[in-house]
């Protein structure tokens, strides 16, 4: 049996805390009743940390790993689990469950992966609101991370109808009613009435293309969900996956997105200073007019984003893997089917959003996957404000989530990067598409800790649960086998250290113990809670439309109590 | 070359993963080191000296290892998995997956083999003198990737799904088949000597189809294009050349439309 309510104290570790400005200092982490605090009694677990580098748990601000259209990448690729598995006897059962998959990995994997790698938050960064029982009851399956998802708005009619109408207050309160009924997080935005276009065989691949028979454009549909959200003044911001994924020439799209915050600012209880998170930036940093003149457009869209406070964004790093996409953004999924002739799956929610899943293969030997490499990293590294910008992989449209320690040392070793760049068979023309090679810049641990737990918890807006080791946080701790003084000179043992934790802390629990499960203490699933008086207009509204463009009850589309696993209520108290 | 002797002394009570059987995983080891491999019965691990007696000598590299599998062992797959070099002679029928994923060196079944027989095959050589059952040279379960090189030959017949989404290689099967040859094909040769039910070629981008016999239901995506003489498997004989699948997306090469053929012997 697991004992939260017990004393612990990880002492003499390198801490990292971007939060308490904390840069290595040697210092005791102690943790009392599932929660930071400033001292225990001697009665404490003690946990070694000498010689060790501590952080607060990880935070991943966006992943895709519970849902209908993660079930779909299990489903279509059978492929993906065979001879990945480490599952069968004879190779050592790393958690209580079996672990299978690789780029869409079992819910088991998953939890534990996350907890090995010294992560203990993950936000699924899509739910279609239709299906959000699916994505809740894959959450309870996913052992020992807290979870959020994030519903999605960019080409809901509702939303189009409030906005068309300058209507802030009634989509504001239906984004708080639909929040509820899913148990959703925040607003999440995926290529803005590019899905509802591609319904139509159509698309918007700029902000400024109207979407059919709702005479609006993705301009609009960004501006009228940011207001909205600051409006509510929601945890975290605008969640956006913008128009024209993907392509060649897209940075130009992505500015103009960016541009519709300027001088939009944001008055929150939770902390959060920016108003739009732009998500995987990397598929939205492309120069050139098509794949053969292609090339990296990192610095143009940085030199923006480090000019914008209100701005955040993380990297989606391409890691050179076989893996699977898949994004509420159905019309990019056609494209790249159509590029790769791979296996390809479809799928429209009723009024809501779409999706569409196809394999993928980043090669190294292709110069297309090299320059995608590149751009991600140039992202990071152009970076001037690292709480600002985050590691993910976009898991698994970049590569799985399971890389992050390689992308951690490739961003803290240029050896590192060098060795990859020099296994590319078009190195030299990676080289003169990127900026990559001129880059010595090595980031430091404290960066690292500000781009993965810190600076995403910020974000969020759950700073006060996440990302920091300050009182009163949850008592979520990573121990890396990383002397913070004599790092190591060989890139790979700073990617061992990152991948199995000497440590896992989970409220107060050690769920990992040299990269080994060793416990699996209650997981919650956080959402967020607005109080706010029934708004007559929005629920008639409601009504009308499922008694006519949807195709199950009123009474049957929230999630049911059964569904949320340990719920943890997010709560304001909207205008 | 030296020669390794397995003798089958404890017939499993389900079926028997074999995948540790490879000039591979023998080469440089001793009698009882290779009695120590494991392979597993549903989710119970055993080792192979459970099952079998070993006698001979591995060679020092899988080139240099020979393996002759003696006893009935029907109900046990994966002989060959993965081999890279060396010789397998399996002196009975054999299970599932025999040489899947195989790269290199040659396996012999002197007897039947079940399904999946060098599914996504690179290389090497396996001859069946018996039947083999369905997915010859095939993609695994889900995969676009089937067999890519090497040879399968096949003496007896064979079921469904020969060369599914394969890619390059030569398959031989010299009795009949059934249905769906070269499905999704994208390249490689699928030589049938005897006769087929149907299906031959469907959504196949690229490839070579070779019907001896009768083929009772062609597709309607095939178009007949020319008559030709053409060698195959060491004669010479008149076909009549269909093109397609003419439903299927076209490729193209220095300009010209490439498609999938389908030779049917006069």
């Amino acid at each position: 049996m697991v004992n939260s309510m017990a004393e612990l104290l990880i002492k003499n570790g390198f801490v990292f805390d971007p939060i308490l400005g904390i840069k290595g200092d040697i210092a005791d982490v102690a943790i009392k009743n599932g929660r930071i605090t400033d001292k225990v009694s001697d009665k404490a677990e003690i946990v070694d940390a000498s010689g060790k580098t501590v952080m607060a748990g990880g935070v991943d601000i966006h992943t895709h790993v519970a849902g209908p259209k993660v079930n779909v990448g299990r489903e279509m690729r059978p492929e993906d689990k065979f001879f990945r598995g480490e599952y069968r006897g004879g190779v050592l059962k790393q958690g209580k469950r079996m672990e299978m998959g690789f780029s869409v990995p079992s819910t088991w994997k998953t939890g534990y992966a996350y907890a090995r790698m010294g992560y203990t938050f993950a936000n699924e960064a899509a739910m279609p609101p239709l299906f959000a029982p699916h994505v809740h009851e894959e959450f309870r399956d996913t052992p020992i991370i807290d979870q959020t998802a994030m519903p999605v708005f960019g080409n809901n009619w509702f939303c189009f109808e409030y906005i068309k109408n300058d209507e802030t207050e009634n989509n504001a309160a239906y984004i708080a009613w639909l929040l509820s009924a899913t148990k959703g997080f925040g607003i999440k935005i995926v290529n803005p009435g590019g899905t509802e276009a591609w319904a139509w065989g159509k698309n918007c691949s700029s902000i400024h293309d109207e979407v059919p028979h709702f005479e609006i454009t993705p301009a609009e549909i960004v501006t009228g969900l940011i207001k909205a959200n600051e409006y509510l003044g929601l945890p975290h911001s605008v969640h956006i996956h913008g128009n024209n994924m993907g392509n060649p020439g897209n940075y130009k799209d992505t500015l103009d997105t960016l541009r519709l915050t300027s001088g939009i600012n944001t008055s929150n209880k939770f902390g959060r200073e920016q108003v739009l998170h732009n998500t995987h930036l990397q598929f939205h940093a492309y120069k050139g007019s098509s794949w053969s003149d292609f090339e990296s457009g990192a610095k143009e869209v940085m030199d923006y984003v480090n000019q914008n406070k209100n701005i955040t964004v993380d990297i989606g790093q391409v890691t050179l893997d076989e893996t699977t996409t898949m994004t509420s953004d159905g019309p990019f999924e056609y494209h790249l089917n159509q590029l790769t002739h791979f296996k390809w799956a479809n799928l429209d929610v009723e009024i809501e959003t779409g999706s569409g899943v196809v394999p993928h293969i980043y090669d190294k030997d292709v110069r297309t996957s090299g320059i995608q490499w590149a751009i991600g990293l140039e992202i990071a590294l152009f970076a001037k404000d690292m709480m600002r910008v985050y590691i993910t992989t976009d898991h698994p449209n970049a590569g799985p989530f399971t890389r992050y320690p390689g992308i951690i040392a490739w961003l803290m070793s240029e050896k590192a990067r060098q060795a990859t760049l020099d296994t590319m068979k078009w190195k030299d023309k990676v080289i003169d598409a990127s900026n990559i090679a001129s880059m010595d810049r090595e980031l430091g641990l404290y960066e690292i800790a500000q781009m993965t737990r810190a600076g995403p918890a910020k974000a969020l807006g759950l700073l006060d649960i996440y990302g920091s080791l300050k009182e009163g946080s949850d008592g979520n701790v990573a121990v890396y086998n990383l002397n913070a003084d004599e790092l190591p000179s060989d890139p790979a043992l700073i990617e061992d250290a990152f991948r199995n934790t000497a440590y896992t802390v989970k409220e107060g629990v050690i769920v990992v113990r040299d990269g080994k499960i060793v416990a699996e203490p209650p997981k919650h699933t956080l959402w967020t809670k607005v109080n706010m008086p029934e708004n007559a207009q929005v629920m008639h509204d409601i009504r009308e439309k499922f008694s006519t463009s949807y195709s199950i009850n009123l009474e049957n589309y929230p999630v049911f109590d059964e569904n949320i696993h340990n719920a943890r209520a997010i709560e304001l108290d909207a205008n | 070359m030296k020669t390794i002797t397995m003798t089958l002394v404890q017939e499993p009570e389900l079926y028997l993963e074999c995948y540790s059987v490879t000039p591979d995983q023998f080469a440089g080891k001793s009698l009882a080191e290779i009695a120590d491999l494991p392979a597993h019965e549903g989710k119970i691990q055993w080792k192979l000296g459970d099952f079998f007696k070993f006698e001979g000598k591995a060679g020092e590299t899988a080139a240099d290892t020979k393996i002759v599998v003696n006893g009935n062992v029907r109900k046990m797959k994966r002989f060959g998995q993965k081999m890279s070099a060396g010789e397998v002679v399996i002196n009975s029928d054999a299970d599932m997956y025999i040489g899947g994923w195989m790269t290199g060196g040659k396996i012999t079944v002197n007897g039947n083999a079940d399904t999946f027989l060098g599914i996504a095959m690179e290389g090497g050589e396996i001859l069946v003198e018996g039947d083999a059952q369905n997915y010859v040279g095939s993609s695994y379960r889900g995969d676009w990737r089937g067999m890519s090189g090497g040879l399968i030959r096949v003496k007896g017949n064979a079921g469904n799904d020969i060369g599914t989404a394969m890619t390059g290689g030569t398959i031989i099967i010299e009795g009949d088949a059934f249905i769906h040859v070269l499905t999704h094909a994208e390249g490689g040769t699928v030589i049938i000597k005897g006769d087929v039910e149907g299906r031959v070629g469907g959504q196949m981008v690229k490839g070579d189809a070779y019907v001896f016999g009768n083929l009772l239901y062609p597709l309607p995506g095939f178009k007949k294009v020319a008559t030709v003489e053409k060698e195959v498997d060491g004669a010479t004989y008149t076909f009549d050349q269909y093109i397609g699948d003419l439903g299927e997306r076209k490729v193209k090469k220095k300009g010209e439309i490439i498609y999938g053929n389908l030779y049917l012997k006069k």
